[in-house]
């Protein structure tokens, strides 16, 4: 049996810290693509592998391989006068804090081995203690002990901590270490500042990071993620239960990650690079690859504590079952397993469209001044969170001293609300299917000269240009 | 207005503070901002005394750029320095040709015809349009960083400002050393069906205006970003020079198109765009409004485009054949960066090159404005002051 959670746990951490690595990598490319959409630019193409004489570029998709190779390549370089061994620390902090976060965050329900027999008994449906088909899916469940085999659930998540979000805010702190060790050991004026600024803001908005959660874990009595996940697959996603804090999360998780607008610390325009100006090779790539392995593992947590994590609309351990407070419309029997991998695909789905939501953001807005991102996080996001906090407490109260008739309201109003997260899920993955299908049409604007006879000639290629 | 720090208050905005009488115990950081930067547009330092994020003092240097141009020109022939001065402000290479052909007419006693006159016109606020969405474009990078929002919109009004570029190449064949201004008129005339491209053009930026204001003058972090920053009050800016959009901000009308009109502005009525703020916000208002106006000009000069000749001199066989005895004359248009003069005193030796020829560049007088406008705000600022100026070094250094 420990073999087994030995074996379990370094396959877990193995699918953790590829879909970080990978998702990291994706996200260069899906960063410079959809910069190149919005920007009406060709965008990456240049990356190219010749396989039997044929021409791959795979839309730019080769670039991040293309970058790590010219990572590697490049000249380590220092600055005479740096701190040697702090200017070498600062990117290995930057980098391995990222990745300790995410060994909390549960991407699956919990597996129940014992329900889960793998060939006589595979397609094992909900059954009754003498083995009877239920036809009944509880919306609640967890792994009943079983006298032949134990009772082992296997957890999807990598340590199930019990201390659960408290961590992830100790280890998402220790960024700041990696930023300002980088700027002062670096020996560079622009570095410096870019440090101050890197380490003031993220204590800044580490606070509000902490302060809009204490509303959601009020309401879902757990520090743990795994339970915030349960309770919201119950009731409802967080988003609809603490909406403001929802906000405030996403606006500090964004300047926690130092993105655009917030990201005051690189300021290519005002401090060349900020606190990485001296960093070259793979150095500066661990830096580069920690923005955005951090950037999936902020969209992991808004995903686990405000969009249900794995959780699906309706989906729950046995099946889906469709239930208006205590009317039922629909009960369909899944087996477990399916359940489970079902969601486990969702929460990855819902990470991907996050971290795009992000990429978004990030080629549309100018960016803040020092004072005014101050400001915003002390003066307003603070209050903010804190204001939420009151009047969770509030309403709260109020729910609870109202009696039965209220809670039963917000149960029916919980279960609106998961209709109608499932039918804009399917919305928008039919918009999405339908526009892949769907005819592009370019809108060229051309009028001069040369470019006017270079697209009566097709391009100015030979063969037509790719992406 | 930001919140100064105690040493800034008391230092105030002193052009010439010593910094060893504020800060006997070295405090202060001196922060060398450029050459090599990002976004100092080219190759211009500023040594900013900083203390924390707040300068105390900022000092401009100009010079990295110096290619000798003027004296350049002294040794040129008259007619081969029309495409050397294109270089200058390489950002509307076509009103420094005007500029400097003006001057070399005046001089000469050369009447431009009417027909050259407009088309002068026409090309000189297509410049206009193509200047200031470059300008555009530059600001919000400034404020949104080489790798962040600010890089759509340079995108987008790069991808306008081609249309523009390519509609001089219709008419001259280059799309950056045009040379077609000459003495005495224009060397290329307008290709047939041109006014329609004209057209197209204007109605895909006029379209796209309004998207542009949007990510830039109404957007609420660009607006927060930029009012109340680099307040230049009109006192100050007449006693440094500044002129054009910088010092139409600041609440002074002032245009040369409207106040000593060339070219076809005796006959097309211009409008002058001014604001009162003399903030970033205020010079990024102005220019957008320039856009809307050079829009509707090139527009009106095209309808009343007259025909006949487009130069007024015999055609130049060699470049010796112009020649000019003595005299001096000084010739200003007002430039998409303010009044774009040129001195020339003619006499020189051999007769076919200035005695002497001095520029007159806006930008070096709006970078004047520095010392005084960026202590007591951020580095941020700095960088958003710089940007608003609308500086271009090669126009500063020549």
């Amino acid at each position: 049996m420990t073999a087994t959670l030995l074996l379990a746990t370094i396959v877990k951490i193995l699918i953790m810290v590829m879909f970080v690595l990978n998702l990291a990598a994706i996200l260069t490319w899906a960063d410079r693509r959809q910069s190149s959409m919005i920007q009406d630019r060709v965008g990456p193409n240049r990356a190219v592998i010749k396989i039997f004489g044929k021409e791959l570029r795979l839309a730019g998709l080769l670039h991040p391989l293309a970058d790590g190779l010219k990572f590697f390549t490049k000249e380590d370089f220092m600055p005479p006068n740096a701190d040697r061994l702090l200017f070498t620390l600062a990117p290995i902090m930057a980098m391995g804090m990222v990745f300790t976060l995410v060994a909390t965050i549960p991407f699956g329900d919990t597996i129940c081995l014992h329900q889960f027999r793998l060939f006589p008994d595979f397609w094992h449906v909900h059954t009754g203690p003498h083995g009877e088909l239920l036809d009944g899916v509880e919306r609640w469940g967890t792994c009943a002990a079983d006298s032949r085999n134990g009772y082992a659930p296997l957890e999807l998540v990598v340590a199930p901590l019990g201390v659960g979000i408290l961590y992830v805010f100790a280890m998402s702190g220790q960024g700041i270490i990696g930023a300002a060790i980088a700027g002062w050991s670096s020996d560079n004026k622009f570095s410096l500042m870019g440090a101050l600024r890197a380490a003031s803001q993220m204590v800044s908005y580490e606070v509000t990071l902490g302060m809009s959660l204490v509303g959601a874990m009020m309401i879902y009595g757990t520090v743990r993620l795994d339970d915030m996940v349960r309770w919201q697959q119950e009731h409802a996603w967080g988003i609809f239960v603490q909406p403001l804090a929802f906000f405030l999360f996403f606006a500090a998780a964004v300047a926690e990650n130092k993105r655009i607008p917030f990201d005051l610390p690189e300021a290519e325009s005002e401090l060349v690079s900020g606190y990485f100006t001296e960093y070259a090779g793979m150095k500066f790539g661990m830096f580069y690859f920690a923005e955005y392995a951090e950037v999936v593992t902020g969209s992991m947590l808004l995903v686990t504590i405000f969009l249900g994590g794995w959780a699906l609309p309706f989906f729950h351990r046995d099946g889906l079952l469709v239930q208006f407070g205590d009317t039922t419309l629909l009960r369909v029997a899944i087996p477990h397993v399916f359940v489970t991998l079902l969601g486990v695909l969702a929460f990855f789905g819902k990470v991907i469209v996050v971290c795009w939501i992000q990429v978004f953001v990030r080629w549309s807005l100018p960016r803040f001044r020092y004072d005014q991102l101050m400001k915003l996080g002390w003066r307003l996001l603070l209050p903010a969170s804190l204001a939420n906090i009151l009047v969770t407490g509030v309403v709260w109260l109020a729910v609870d001293k109202a009696g039965s008739a209220a809670s039963d309201g917000l149960r029916i109003a919980a279960d609106v609300t998961q209709a109608v997260v499932a039918m804009a899920m399917t919305y928008l993955i039919g918009r999405g299917v339908v526009g892949m299908f769907g005819t592009v049409t370019h809108e060229r604007n051309i009028i001069g000269t040369s470019a006017g006879i270079a697209a009566r000639r097709g391009g100015t290629k030979t063969e037509p240009m790719q992406a | 207005m930001t919140v100064l720090t105690e040493s800034a208050a008391r230092a105030g905005v002193d052009p010439h503070l010593a910094p060893a009488s504020l800060d006997p115990e070295a405090d202060l950081m001196l922060l060398h901002f450029g050459p090599q930067h990002p976004s100092t547009h080219g190759v211009f330092r500023m040594d900013l005394l900083l203390d924390g994020e707040m300068v105390l003092k900022a000092t401009p240097y100009v010079g990295y750029l110096h290619r000798g141009v003027e004296k350049l020109c002294e040794k040129l022939s008259f007619v081969q320095q029309t495409p050397i001065v294109d270089k200058n402000d390489y950002v509307a290479p076509m009103t420094n040709e005007q500029a400097l052909n003006m001057a070399f007419e005046r001089l000469l006693g050369v009447e431009v015809p009417r027909r050259a006159r407009w088309m002068r016109t026409i090309f000189a606020e297509l410049q206009r349009i193509a200047s200031h969405l470059l300008w555009l474009g530059t600001f919000t990078l400034d404020l949104g960083g080489a790798l962040g929002g600010g890089t759509t919109l340079f995108m987008h009004c790069f991808r306008e400002r081609e249309s523009i570029l390519d509609l001089f190449e219709e008419v001259s064949g280059a799309r950056f050393h045009y040379n077609t201004h000459t003495i005495g008129g224009n060397r290329h005339d307008l290709p047939a069906g041109w006014d329609a491209n004209v057209e197209r053009a204007l109605r895909v930026i006029e379209s796209r205006l309004g998207e542009y204001e949007a990510m830039s003058v109404a957007n609420s972090i660009f607006v927060a970003r930029t009012r109340g920053i680099g307040v230049l009050s009109g006192d100050l800016a007449l006693e440094l020079g500044i002129t054009g959009p910088n010092l139409r901000a600041s609440g002074i009308d002032h245009d040369l198109r409207r106040d000593a009109p060339y070219g076809a502005y005796d006959e097309l009525p211009v409008r002058a765009c001014v604001a009162r703020e003399g903030d970033c916000l205020a010079r990024a208002r102005v220019r957008v409004d320039e856009i809307r106006e050079s829009i509707r000009l090139v527009r009106a000069g095209l309808a009343g485009l007259p025909d006949g000749p487009i130069c007024g001199f015999k055609p130049i066989r060699q470049p010796t054949q112009v020649k000019i005895a003595g005299g001096q004359a000084y010739v200003a248009i007002e430039g998409p960066r303010g009044e774009l003069g040129t001195f020339v005193v003619g006499g020189g030796d051999p007769a076919t090159a200035p005695h002497r020829l001095k520029i007159r560049a806006p930008s070096l007088h709006a970078l004047s404005a520095i010392p005084y406008i960026v202590p007591g705000h951020t580095v941020s600022d700095a960088v958003a002051i710089l940007g608003s100026l609308d500086p271009i070094m090669g126009e500063v250094d020549r």
